[in-house]
């Protein structure tokens, strides 16, 4: 079969299995979620296939704007090592996470929402990866947005799952105000949205250094948005208002990487301007450092984890404005995508166990009870730790490495994430499945059903050797060099002494704890109040705004413009009735004299 | 010859003109009119223009002034009681005749191609009204059936409009 | 010799008198006949042009003819104008034109 046609199919076939259920299958649970697994699983062959092949090539689809040279968006598939890569990570993920949902929503209504929404969503990331030019991912970000509000929202009763949704997707569109434009002005400096036009066209970049570097932070704004960077990452933690399936597949392996997987696309271009990289580097390192900090003081199973994601992927962020080739943020994307969809998949089977509580001060000793979830969060929480021997060391090891290098602020701040990683992973080990049961559900917790225990066996085995040499060859290679030229040894103790400090610093606090935190920092714990600085902002200035907007709307459009120009009409119109006296010879003076002034007229005026 | 009978007959059509206006009983109005028609009927031949002429005293002044006179006895008309006069208008409407005679006079005597004389026709003349039919069913034949038509929707109107009761 | 301009002044002149009768009569007959002198004094006009622009030796009979309509149509609006004032008289009883003032504002 030819290769092009196994890309299309891949993409297409989750898309019609989300029309399907929509249109179908409304009553029948084991058929909508038969069809969801069935093309993910479908994707999950095409996407090694296409792998495995090793092939490149660009496949055009068909032209959706086709204004000759002056404008045209074509819709077509790119396939190069940096999709082939994204496409394994995505479609092995996926089917494990939609097997996995066969047990975790067994029990919710609305299935057939479910994973409707979760077949549109792998179309949508499928599209993002695939997507050969800036619009057509410019058009998939946004329906994985919309995916994500779908599935955030799968509670909509809750007011705070409604809200959750609308503010993930309002925060995510004002990155993309700004990855609008930028969009827009490589379109105007290098007139194709193509990416392969945009990176050959580095060299005559590099001679305009500000339009690049304008560019590519307004494309980064884009990024900010959707993998939850500082200032636009609030809506992450909210988000964790969705079924965990959800969170572990959307809000950690996959949707919020797709902002990495962006700055990987415009990689050649990125690297030519040091401001654009500067300022990337600088604010991934920022949100690594402060959601570290913020996850200290969580205290929801998945709140902890939903800062952690945001720390990683300022981790990524961080690594993409440092680095020498895309590899490097991609392959701590690689790695991190594994290890934390198998945290959030741990952390769904102990809420299932424990009957949907989230408070982990209401859980312990779960370690007995709950034996194979236990085994497989500690390969996860090692590997997010940078334990030796999990893959999450090797990808950290060298973005620290690459951050040595090259801007010395960013690699403290990265060493001090790194300590509080295995800090906060810690208490929350030592709190959930250590010591005793601290309530009533904790003390019936009881493990979950093979469902969902195998997916969880399937991830640990990736979380674990994804970062080998021999796999890191296999997928990067290609892409770019991982090495740097000169490590020095001491980074690789840095590393390891962070790790030591958070493991044993946690373990000393919490080991013995009992029904509440030791520690409470009300800043920490209330998120340095950035979201009610938020809040502030919404309701005084943009409030303000729209008091004014609607002042001019109502009295300057609606009174003036529209009814004041009716009002003149009337009251011509009222001026002129007066004339119709009733009187024929009053009629005629009128007609005679018109007659008599137009000739008048006619003959003197010329 | 002509310039005598010109002003002979075309002041005896202005003074019965005005008397058309200031009288006050209608059946004197009427008969004054008739005298400024034949008048009129005279100058037309003065130009020459026989048929008109002559058609000008058949229709008009046979026809449609002895209808004006039908309808005068039919409305049982008597002499108009003099109300009170509007002066706004009186003024209003002398302005504009004033105004318009002005203008007409300013225009025709400033134009020199209006200070010609008579014209001599070329001899051997066919008669007038042959001259007139030759043009009129020649050229305008159209037109000469549509006013045919024309009549007879007015005639229909006129019996429609004077049925006692509207139904 | 009369020249075109006094045909014209004369033609003006009943005009004049037309548009006088109509705007200073109240009674509608005398109206009706200030209206008909007007229409005359327009055929005046006409078959003097026609006399003194010659075409080719001939009287322009064009306008001639156009006089011949006028009259015609002129008939035929006074009999179906007098039908109007007839019924109008039945209506008001009366042909006093201020008296006929009830399409006002």
């Amino acid at each position: 079969m030819h290769l092009s046609t196994i890309a299309w199919i891949t993409l297409v076939v989750p898309l019609v299995a989300a029309a399907l259920i929509v249109l179908v299958t409304r009553t029948s649970k084991p058929f909508a979620a038969g069809l969801a697994i069935l093309s993910a699983l479908i994707t999950f062959v095409g996407g090694w296939t296409l792998f495995v092949s090793g092939a490149s090539g660009d496949f055009l689809g068909f032209n959706w704007i086709d204004f000759g040279d002056a404008f045209s968006i074509p819709f077509g598939l790119a396939l190069d090592p940096l999709s082939r890569t994204m496409l394994v990570v995505v479609t092995t993920i996926a089917p494990i996470v939609f097997i996995y949902s066969l047990g975790y929503m067994k029990d919710e209504e609305g299935y057939w929402r479910y994973f409707a929404g979760l077949a549109l969503f792998l179309f949508s990331m499928l599209g993002i990866v695939l997507a050969d030019n800036l619009v057509m991912m410019f058009i998939f970000w946004e329906l994985v947005g919309v995916s994500s509000y779908i599935l955030i929202g799968h509670y909509f009763h809750k007011d705070s799952a409604a809200d959750a949704a609308k503010q993930a997707f309002l925060v995510n569109r004002i990155g993309d105000f700004g990855f609008m434009l930028g969009i827009l002005l490589f379109w105007v400096s290098t007139g194709s949205f193509k990416f392969s036009a945009l990176n050959d066209s580095a060299g005559m970049f590099a001679q305009h250094p500000t339009l690049l570097g304008v560019a590519c932070v307004l494309i980064f704004c884009g990024t900010v948005g959707k993998s939850a960077q500082f200032p636009l990452h609030v809506w992450l933690p909210n988000s964790m208002e969705g079924p965990t399936p959800v969170s572990s597949l959307l809000h950690a392996a996959t949707m919020v990487a797709a902002g990495v997987y962006l700055l990987a696309r415009i990689f050649p271009i990125l690297s030519v301007s040091p401001e654009a990289s500067e300022v990337v580097a600088v604010t991934g390192a920022i949100t690594a450092l402060g959601a570290g900090i913020l996850a200290t003081q969580q205290d929801d199973i998945k709140g902890i984890l939903a800062y952690s994601t945001i720390s990683q992927l300022g981790y990524m962020v961080a690594g993409a404005g440092l680095a020498v080739s895309a590899a490097l943020p991609m392959f701590h994307l690689f790695t991190h995508a594994f290890f934390k969809c198998l945290l959030f998949l741990t952390a769904g089977s102990v809420i299932l166990g424990m009957h949907h509580e989230q408070n982990i001060w209401k859980m312990g000793g779960l370690k007995n009870k709950m034996p194979i979830t236990f085994l497989t969060y500690c390969c996860g929480m090692l590997a997010l730790s940078g334990c030796y021997f999990f893959s999450g060391h090797y990808s950290k090891d060298l973005i620290m490495a690459c951050s040595w290098e090259h801007h010395r602020a960013v690699f403290w701040m990265l060493v001090v994430a790194a300590g509080l990683t295995p800090f906060y992973m810690t208490r929350q080990a030592l709190v959930v499945f250590f010591g005793n049961p601290r309530s009533e559900h904790a003390k019936h917790a009881h493990e979950s059903p093979l469902v969902m225990l195998v997916p969880l066996i399937l991830l640990a085995i990736p979380a674990v050797i994804a970062g080998y040499p021999f796999v890191e060859h296999a997928f990067f290679h290609e892409i770019g060099s991982l090495a740097e030229p000169e490590i020095p040894h001491f980074i690789e103790i840095i590393f390891g002494a962070a790790f030591f400090l958070g493991i044993g610093a946690a373990a000393l606090i919490y080991r013995k704890v009992g029904e509440k935190d030791p520690i409470r920092i009300p800043a920490f714990e209330n998120r340095f109040y950035i979201d009610d600085f938020y809040f502030w902002i919404v309701r005084r200035i943009q409030g303000g705004f729209a008091r004014l907007c609607s002042f001019l709307d109502r009295w300057f459009i609606d009174g003036i413009l529209v009814r004041g120009s009716a009002t003149v009409v009337w009251t011509l119109g009222f001026a002129l009735r007066f004339l119709q006296v009733g009187n024929l010879q009053a009629y005629a003076f009128f007609f005679g004299a018109g007659v008599v002034g137009l000739i008048y007229l006619l003959i003197h005026v010329r | 010859m002509l310039q005598v009978a010109f002003w002979f007959f075309a002041s005896l059509m202005v003074l019965f003109g005005t008397c058309v206006v200031l009288l006050r009983n209608p059946v004197s109005c009427a008969m004054c009119l008739v005298m400024s028609f034949i008048s009129l009927a005279a100058l037309f031949v003065t130009l020459d223009a026989n048929f008109i002429g002559i058609i000008q005293v058949l229709v008009y002044a046979g026809a449609v002034m002895v209808l004006f006179l039908f309808i005068i006895m039919l409305l049982d008309l008597r002499t108009e009681k003099s109300r009170r006069l509007n002066f706004g208008a009186t003024v209003g409407g002398v302005l504009v005749i004033v105004g318009f005679l002005s203008i007409m006079t300013q225009v025709i005597l400033a134009n020199p191609a209006f200070a010609k004389t008579l014209p001599p026709l070329a001899g051997n003349q066919v008669s007038d009204v042959k001259l007139v039919g030759m043009t009129l069913f020649h050229s305008f034949g159209l037109p000469f059936e549509v006013v045919g038509v024309l009549l007879l929707s007015a005639t229909v109107g006129v019996i429609v409009l004077s049925r006692k009761s509207l139904r | 010799m009369p020249t075109l301009a006094n045909y014209l002044i004369a033609s003006g002149l009943l005009f004049a008198i037309g548009l006088g009768g109509v705007m200073l009569r109240r009674s509608i007959i005398i109206i009706f006949m200030g209206l008909e002198m007007m229409l005359n004094a327009a055929n005046l006009s006409l078959v003097a042009f026609s006399r003194y622009g010659l075409v080719g030796g001939h009287q322009n009979y064009d306008a001639q003819v156009l006089v011949f309509f006028i009259i015609t149509v002129a008939a035929a609006e006074v009999a179906v104008g007098l039908a109007i004032i007839v019924s109008l008289y039945r209506a008001r009883q009366t042909t006093h034109v201020e008296d006929l003032d009830s399409l006002k504002f």
